[in-house]
């Protein structure tokens, strides 16, 4: 059992992560470098997730997107699938909660960068993308790598907001701060002090390895 | 009654949402039914209320067993589930309990000293949200303790909180359900059970979701729950049989 909330967590964490990198990175460089009306709404929205109790934003979550839900009804409606008590609903509520961070950290970090060099890379030809990719990103990048961080702890110790839409189903969608809350409501206080140990643990390695790396490649950089 | 659709085909599982405190019962039970019928349980235990928002948002849920009667009831009104597939099939016992250092063998009018000074703190669960509570309040309230008591409630979220605030003897006395107490637990001593007309009822409502595909194999999960076995089993974990009466 405490085997295989670990794998549910492992997938849900990769998955969460994966797109919170992707996505986060990009609204955070149209936050920070477009000019556009409603762009401090467009953040605080993206915030709501970080001030919320989780379990509100499940609430809405499930609203949004159950069999019954504004944008779950058609989809269940034309493809016969909820996302509801599956994993990927875990990997979203993961996700939406952890997009937050990730947002702020990046946008800060472009902020940070001088747009003169941004000009320079400009002015030499280069197109947006790669301006981007090349000089924004590397110079960004701590702070990005720290949004990265950020963002994978709290997806990994996501618990409110998955247990509404996801659903408490060992081996389904269980992830390991799930089989804590049942293992302490169901007062297995052994099994509940072993995974709560064991969560610890990978999530202190997790981040202690991810400092130490872009410390080096920082290094290197310099 | 689900209709019975003759194309329908057996289900290779259904997922039942149960209130978390009967999860060690109803393992047991998902895992005889597996065996007699080859379809496998998913299991979803969550607080009571959290499932009922779950069902009312559709979520592909089968067989819903509440710990209270309101969750019942409301998804009842919502016209979520089958109401005629609708039973009690379990009871609880409330009970009062004190920290194991505290316990003595001489006095015997527990409730009465819960209005004493020596007495500064007692443990239950938010009446609006806990359904140990819920009953609890009535309790005190038919014991006319209420308005002597009150100003020493330390109100708690769930159960097992209450149990962990008196284990660790921050307060002075709670009240939970008697299948709250593991058998191992060393800390905490039963002092008496709340009179059975001091409080509604305490009952086990479970039925089929309407939103189920499966409602026949649902129908069959429930038909175990209250079957002999079923209830051997659910007597086994410190609850009352509907079926022989008091346990």
């Amino acid at each position: 059992m405490i085997w295989s909330a670990f794998k549910v967590s492992l997938l849900v964490v990769s998955v969460a992560t994966i797109i919170t990198s992707v996505l986060g990175l990009a609204l955070a460089f149209v936050l920070a470098r477009r000019e556009f009306r409603g762009r401090e709404l467009l953040d605080a929205v993206l915030t709501m997730p970080l001030v919320l109790p989780p379990t509100v934003t499940g609430y809405y979550l499930i609203v949004l997107l159950g069999r019954r839900g504004l944008l779950g009804a058609p989809l269940y409606a034309w493809t016969g699938w909820t996302i509801t008590f599956t994993w990927q609903a875990a990997a979203l509520a993961a996700t939406v909660v952890a997009l937050p961070l990730m947002i702020k950290a990046a946008r800060a970090a472009i902020e940070s960068v001088e747009p003169k060099y941004e000009l320079a890379s400009f002015t030499l030809g280069k197109g947006e993308l790669e301006t981007f990719l090349r000089v924004t990103l590397p110079l960004a990048r701590r702070g990005v790598v720290a949004g990265i961080v950020l963002s994978a702890a709290r997806a990994l110790g996501e618990f409110g907001a998955t247990l509404m839409l996801a659903g408490n189903i060992p081996g389904k969608t269980q992830t390991m701060p799930l089989a804590i809350y049942e293992a302490v409501i169901s007062g297995e206080d052994r099994r509940a002090q072993t995974l709560a140990v064991a969560l610890t643990l990978v999530s202190v390695a997790a981040v202690y390895l991810t400092n130490k790396l872009s410390r080096a490649k920082s290094a290197q950089a310099a | 009654m689900p209709t019975n659709n003759g194309a329908a085909k057996v289900p290779n599982e259904i997922t039942v949402s149960a209130a978390v405190s009967l999860k060690d019962a109803f393992i047991e039970i998902g895992q005889l039914y597996e065996t007699r019928t080859g379809i496998h349980v998913n299991f979803n235990f969550a607080a009571s209320g959290i499932l009922q928002k779950q069902i009312e948002q559709a979520a592909p849920v089968d067989v819903f067993a509440s710990a209270g009667e309101r969750q019942m009831d409301e998804l009842a009104n919502k016209n979520l589930i089958f109401t005629d597939t609708r039973r009690d099939f379990a009871g609880n016992t409330l009970v009062l309990i004190l920290p194991r250092s505290q316990a003595t063998t001489q006095e015997l009018q527990w409730f009465e000293r819960l209005a004493q000074s020596p007495v500064r703190k007692i443990a239950i669960g938010n009446p609006q949200t806990v359904p140990a509570g819920f009953y609890a309040r009535q309790t005190l309230v038919n014991l006319n303790l209420w308005d002597k008591v009150q100003q020493k409630l330390v109100l708690a979220e769930d159960v097992r909180q209450v149990l962990d605030y008196v284990a660790r003897a921050e307060v002075d006395a709670g009240f939970v359900y008697v299948t709250d107490i593991a058998p191992t637990n060393q800390a905490v001593f039963v002092a008496a059970p709340a009179p059975e007309t001091t409080h509604d009822s305490i009952l086990y409502p479970i039925a089929v979701v309407k939103d189920s595909r499966h409602a026949e194999a649902a129908l069959g999960f429930i038909a175990l729950v209250l079957s002999p076995e079923g209830q051997a089993v659910l007597k086994k974990y410190g609850f009352i049989s509907v079926l022989f009466g008091e346990g």
